[in-house]
């Protein structure tokens, strides 16, 4: 068991106010999974720039002078954001794959990059997670939020939700995929390599290999359909959208409400319940094995 | 004589489940027969279950899982919609949902009525057993799998693999079922089922004409082991 949240507005207006919802929706899924939480928000970005988020068990050591650091390595200017054990280093996109393998050489963990999307994931419960990192003050256009009961693999930070495995790309994850070291073999004989023994994080290489191959959202998300066994409801983010998909058993659950400021995922109809109007949304259950994708 | 309801409100912002559900317990159990009204659900679990006598409770928005589960005589209306497992195990009583339900709806039911508005998703009266449902929109996959009593009456469509190892539930539905499971079929619509289905939508509330239903029920294929599969297995 897990829990899902996830909020893409529609309205300009509601920006400030993004991570403030998804706080509440993310506490009221602690009971579905109290063991990590995690958030994937797509907030302001820079032209040319992309932002590198990264985690540190020793976060005063490792980030003290990383800005500096990365600076000099990769030869371009680095600022940096300290937010607890995470730290979004902000350069030019240029240098992204130089500076990745300078921070992983350091001994940082990649949580995520792209040009808005930054993620913060951590072990404990979701209350206390979303305290650390400050999550009721981001802003942004939308985010996806998980609670996680661990079972494919170990109560780790690397084992938390989302995932990212390309830029502005994240998957969060209810169910358990039964063919995910098969096709994390397929997927490494194509040079695609996930960090972590996590079945989630190969459903999300999935999908980020077929987009890589020219496939849509909506195309790699029919994929999972196709190739990935197990049970699964999915909802995947990117730069300008979000989507949802669940494998045609459709046992783990979801619910979806839709207004004319935004659209809402959430595992329960509990979540919902603080959401601005939602006492005249329209809420529905996705159907199995089909895709719904939201883009601006 | 007259009878005058007392309506007693439980408010979930301020009440715990335990507490709602044990003042709506022993309500029913004391055959008060009155009403109660549940404020801000706010799409809790387990609201006004293992109710035992005659009771009248709204819930006033939507329910989380397991819903009216193992109702006994009472009547339950959730004024939206209510999530998985409304009304498991159900005994006797009326069950509504305003809205839409979510997977397995009804499931194991032995009676009563379970009466949803809107659409029910995946396994609706999965092992029904002598439960009536009656659906005013559509149902997903898997609906009536192994069900073996009772009736369900569908409006709308029915999804994939409809009445799977059914037994003997009847089934009508009126719109189109995208899948008839292993051992189901249709069969024909006789007068007693019209008069029976007619009861049931006259019960329900819903505008629809016994005509325009189909029938489907249970090959009896799987009841038995077939001698002439030895083979097969």
């Amino acid at each position: 068991m897990c829990g899902i949240v996830g909020l893409f507005l529609k309205q300009e207006a509601l920006r400030p106010r993004l991570g403030d919802l998804l706080t509440d929706m993310l506490i009221t899924m602690t009971d579905r999974g109290p063991d990590s939480a995690g958030i994937a928000i797509y907030g302001d970005e820079a032209e040319g720039m992309v932002k590198i988020t990264v985690q540190s068990d020793r976060p005063a050591e490792a980030f003290a002078d990383l800005d500096a650091a990365i600076c000099a390595a990769v030869d371009a200017p680095v600022t940096i954001k300290v937010v607890d054990t995470h730290a979004v280093l902000t350069l030019p996109a240029a240098v992204e794959k130089a500076a990745i393998a300078e921070l992983e050489a350091q001994g940082l963990r990649i949580m995520g990059s792209g040009a808005s999307m930054e993620i913060y994931k951590e072990v404990g419960l979701p209350k206390d997670v979303a305290a650390r990192f400050g999550l009721r003050a981001m802003g942004g256009s939308h985010g996806i939020g998980h609670t996680r009961m661990a079972t494919e693999s170990a109560v780790t930070t690397m084992g938390a939700h989302p995932f990212s495995t390309a830029d502005d790309q994240c998957l969060v994850h209810n169910g358990s995929l039964s063919n995910h070291n098969q096709m994390r073999r397929r997927l490494a004989k194509k040079g695609v390599f996930t960090r972590s023994e996590n079945d989630t994080e190969v459903g999300a290489a999935y999908i980020s290999s077929r987009i890589a191959e020219g496939a849509s959202l909506g195309e790699a998300l029919e994929g999972t359909i196709e190739d990935l066994d197990g049970f699964f409801t999915f909802v995947t983010g990117t730069k300008t959208g979000f989507g949802v998909v669940r494998d045609p058993i459709a046992c783990k659950p979801a619910v979806m409400a839709e207004t004319e400021d935004y659209v809402a995922f959430a595992s329960e109809y509990r979540a919902f319940a603080d959401l601005p109007g939602i006492e005249t949304a329209r809420v529905w259950e996705p159907e199995p094995a089909t895709v719904y994708f939201w883009e601006r | 004589m007259t009878m005058t309801f007392e309506k007693t409100v439980l408010d979930m912002a301020t009440t715990e489940l335990r507490e709602v559900n044990s003042r709506l317990q022993a309500a029913a159990k004391a055959q008060a027969n009155t009403a109660y009204e549940i404020a801000n659900p706010r799409g809790a679990h387990a609201v006004a279950v293992g109710l035992d006598g005659p009771l009248e409770v709204r819930v006033k928005g939507s329910a989380g899982y397991y819903c009216a589960g193992m109702n006994k005589e009472a009547s339950v209306t959730v004024e939206g919609s209510a999530g998985p497992g409304v009304a498991e195990n159900m005994m006797s009583g009326v069950v509504t949902i305003e809205g839409d339900a979510s997977q397995y709806a009804g499931a194991t039911g032995h009676g009563g009525l379970l009466n949803i508005k809107g659409n029910a998703s995946s396994r609706c009266g999965i092992s029904m057993k002598g439960i009536d449902i009656v659906v005013h929109g559509n149902i997903g996959h898997m609906s009536a799998f192994m069900a073996q009593k009772g009736n369900l009456v569908v409006l709308g469509d029915a999804g994939d693999a409809l009445g799977d190892s059914l037994y003997e539930a009847r089934l009508f539905v009126r719109g189109t079922v995208k899948s008839l499971g292993a051992d189901c079929i249709e069969k024909e619509m006789r007068p007693e089922h019209l008069e029976l289905l007619k009861v049931l939508l006259d019960k329900a509330g819903a505008a629809a004409r016994p005509e325009e239903f189909r029938r489907y029920g249970s090959a009896r294929r799987l009841y038995n082991f077939n001698i002439d599969h030895a083979d097969e297995y």
